[in-house]
């Protein structure tokens, strides 16, 4: 045994010397880091994440703040399905970026996971903090805490194309204001018979489109899709019914939805409208503000209609945090509350079409802007922002239960909701 | 190998450990001498001291090999095995130990049976598939004709595309918007301009067997002429004096040499496509409506979308590692494969 022990030695020695190698390099980077914020207190780097469907309106805020602030933001998009992945990984190792922008309906899961620093005081101590829009606030608000503010907005609005609506025959300054309307002007758009056109268009297989889209017309009507604490799905009522029959008789006509509809998982959702080739649609209003200038047809905008003529709107889109692991707060809260000034929301997105977060901008910020962006301002106000911890995994994931509803009711058989909605509950009340 | 220097001393020290004893007549004389001086202290229980230092010479070789291995092969298992049995969140990090609820969960999931039968179906289609595609091809080309370089080549290039490269570029072939494939298909009356080839349970298993086929048969055709070249010639020569045709020879020589090798090509097809999950994250995501979910985009989708579980996710690695084991296992005895044939 003796002759053996030199052998023990020397791969303990070995092993001593690799933890010291690694320790060194563990020191190593450590000491990069303290450096980085000896610099840093007002100045220095601050890294951000934000997701690339928003990639234009994050760009614009951080160039702005960079053009006349010593602290700089290090923006890095990622890519909208890697978000999830990319954050959790980054948690694991302790290496989330200092801002973490997210979509809205992520963030509860988020905050619960303590991916986000508190910062109730802060957010507190703004001096217009009643101005800035609740949605994103509750959405990163845990027991009691509030850990997010708004970053961009992205409401849903209903979009028609006044070119086709001419064609076939209908006041293209009149959009629907009801389901049986909507429907009505899809089928006479959808008559025309035109190569590659359709009355209305529906993106079948992304559950976070879909959301988007189809919950505005029940919260028109007054009827919740989800109950208070967003842990049982209500999507089987009478107004959600009619909601998916008035999509289900689209499908079944010639034209109706627009081909591929079924299939779309969301990547080229967009695109049909923007090409001219759709009639009326529920479409992102980030989207659509850019098509004012560059599309070669007339749009119209409106609220999203519910079947007794109410409307209502998604308010979707990023809320931003400080995320746990950051280490430099005061840089990244400079940023923060230089973003919910009234200068701020109105250069950044008041100047460029894009919703505000801050109330005070949407009223008064927008006189010189297109009056499709009053209209669809002036929607916001009955807008809602659904929240629940398992929302992700229930309706935005590929294959989640209410891409499956969908699915159904729209394609399928007519008579599974009531199942699918208990589908939807099992993974919200998990 | 090592060079005799003039004076004979130099290389002595180095000769002695490295080579056996018995070959270098000093050695023995040295290794004698210590036996003996041991030999008087009494009865010798320990190795010797020659072979103390040839075993301790040896594990040096190993010991990077083995370091490698136990650092990204035996810890990553352990570390599996640990975290299914484990309440262990992609945000939340390791909680406490729960077995075995995490195994509870994975079997209580729907999607478990649905991913597991599309799983093995997609692996029969494609092996079936490529498998007598890839002998075929490698009995074209293994004797050396004018071309047959040219067509190595050509049939063998798709495998140096990553599957990952391949599923994007089949994506393009078959997206409705700037893909050729659909106007062609569609003027042969085959399908609808403007519908999805991906857009259908079967469309996207089809569209999904094509791209792999073509990206695994050149691979599995490399693979297949090796061991073909190795049957020797005067075998088949024998057999043709003997009179048996083609057809006989290729049923009485070719397959039963070629054994070894066909059990090593469905081995790893069938087990490459049971971990089938590029071509399918990047050409389906799983649809359209989880119908093309396999096993590992399952494990996949428990860590990172769905449920964000990494505990789930371990559990059902380690069913589809012991899975795994079992299929080849009995592969292995139905080809009639031992130690012995290696």
């Amino acid at each position: 045994m003796t002759y053996i022990r030199p052998t023990r030695r020397g791969a303990a020695v070995a092993a001593v010397a690799a933890l010291m190698v690694t320790g060194l390099a563990a020191c190593g980077s450590d000491d990069n880091s303290d450096g980085a914020n000896a610099t840093s207190g007002d100045s220095g780097e601050v890294t951000m994440w934000s997701r690339a469907p928003l990639e234009r309106q994050a760009t614009n805020a951080v160039d702005a703040y960079n053009a006349n602030h010593d602290t700089q933001i290090k923006l890095e998009i990622l890519p909208n399905d890697d978000v999830e992945g990319k954050v959790g990984a980054a948690v694991q190792t302790d290496t989330l970026p200092c801002l973490l922008a997210g979509d809205v309906v992520r963030v509860p899961y988020w905050t619960q996971q303590g991916v986000f620093a508190d910062i109730t005081d802060k957010i507190d101590s703004l001096e217009n903090l009643d101005d800035l829009a609740v949605g994103h606030i509750e959405a990163g608000t845990y027991e009691g805490s509030k850990y997010t503010l708004p970053f961009v907005q992205d409401i849903s609005v209903l979009v028609w194309n006044k070119d086709l609506y001419q064609e076939a025959g209908l006041d293209p300054e009149k959009g629907p204001t009801n389901l049986d309307e909507f429907v009505d002007q899809a089928e006479a758009v959808a008559a025309l018979n035109k190569d590659g056109v359709s009355g209305s268009y529906l993106s079948g297989q992304s559950g976070g489109a879909l959301v988007f889209t189809l919950f505005p017309s029940v919260w028109a009507d007054g009827e919740e899709v989800m109950n208070a604490d967003g842990t049982e799905a209500l999507l089987d009522s009478d107004s959600a019914a009619a909601v998916f029959d008035a999509y289900r008789e689209l499908a079944e006509t010639t034209n109706g939805l627009g081909a591929g509809s079924q299939e779309e998982t969301g990547a080229t959702w967009t695109a049909p409208f923007a090409e001219g080739n759709v009639g009326v649609m529920p479409y992102p209003f980030t989207s659509v503000s850019g098509l004012f200038d560059t599309a070669d047809f007339e749009i119209g905008v409106s609220g999203i209609p519910g079947s007794t003529g109410g409307s209502s709107t998604f308010l979707g889109g990023d809320a931003i945090g400080i995320s746990s692991s950051c280490q430099n707060v005061d840089g990244a809260w400079d940023f923060l509350s230089w973003l919910m000034t009234d200068d701020a929301q109105q250069e950044v997105f008041a100047d460029n079409n894009d919703t505000a977060a801050n109330l005070s901008v949407l009223k008064n910020g927008y006189a010189d802007a297109d009056p499709r962006t009053q209209i669809a301002n002036a929607v916001i106000e009955n807008g809602r922002t659904p929240a629940s911890v398992n929302f992700n995994e229930a309706f935005n994931a590929a294959g989640s239960p209410w891409q499956l509803l969908i699915q159904n009711a729209v394609w399928g058989d007519d008579d599974s909701l009531t199942d699918d909605n208990a589908a939807i509950t099992a993974i919200l009340g998990q | 190998m090592v060079r005799k220097s003039p004076s004979g001393t130099e290389g002595q020290g180095l000769r002695e450990r490295l080579a056996p004893p018995r070959r270098v007549p000093n050695a023995v004389k040295e290794h004698e001498d210590v036996r003996a001086s041991r030999g008087h202290q009494g009865i010798v229980k320990g190795p010797s001291r020659s072979e103390v230092l040839g075993n301790r010479l040896g594990w040096t070789f190993v010991s990077p090999t083995l370091l490698i291995i136990a650092l990204l092969f035996i810890a990553p298992i352990v570390l599996v095995f640990v975290m299914a049995a484990t309440k262990w969140t992609l945000m939340g990090g390791q909680q406490d130990v729960n077995f075995p609820e995490n195994f509870h969960k994975v079997f209580a999931d729907p999607l478990l049976m649905d991913s597991a039968w599309f799983t093995l179906k997609y692996t029969f289609a494609t092996t079936f598939i490529i498998m007598p595609i890839a002998l075929g091809l490698a009995m074209l080309v293994q004797e050396s004709r004018r071309w047959n370089n040219i067509i190595r080549t050509a049939i063998l290039l798709p495998s140096a595309l990553g599957i990952a490269s391949s599923s994007l570029l089949f994506y393009a072939l078959y997206s409705p918007q700037v893909g050729p494939l659909n106007s062609i298909l569609a003027k042969l009356g085959l399908m609808e301009q403007n519908a999805s080839l991906l857009g259908s349970p079967n469309g996207a298993l089809w569209a999904t067997v094509f791209l792999v086929v073509w990206r695994f048969s050149g691979y599995y055709m490399l693979l297949t002429m090796v061991g073909l070249q190795a049957i020797p010639p005067d075998v088949y020569e024998a057999a043709k004096i003997d009179g048996a045709n083609r057809f006989q020879s290729f049923m009485n020589i070719t397959l039963p040499l070629l054994k070894p090798t066909l059990a090593m090509t469905w081995i790893m097809s069938i087990t490459g496509s049971l971990l089938a999950f590029d071509q399918f994250y990047v050409l389906t995501k799983g649809g359209p409506n989880n119908s093309t979910v396999t096993v590992v985009q399952l494990i996949y989708k428990y860590a990172f979308e769905t449920k964000k579980d990494l505990g789930m996710a371990a559990a059902l690695s380690v069913i589809v590692l012991v899975a795994l084991v079992v299929i080849n296992f009995f592969m292995l005895k139905s080809m009639g494969v031992n130690d012995e044939e290696d």
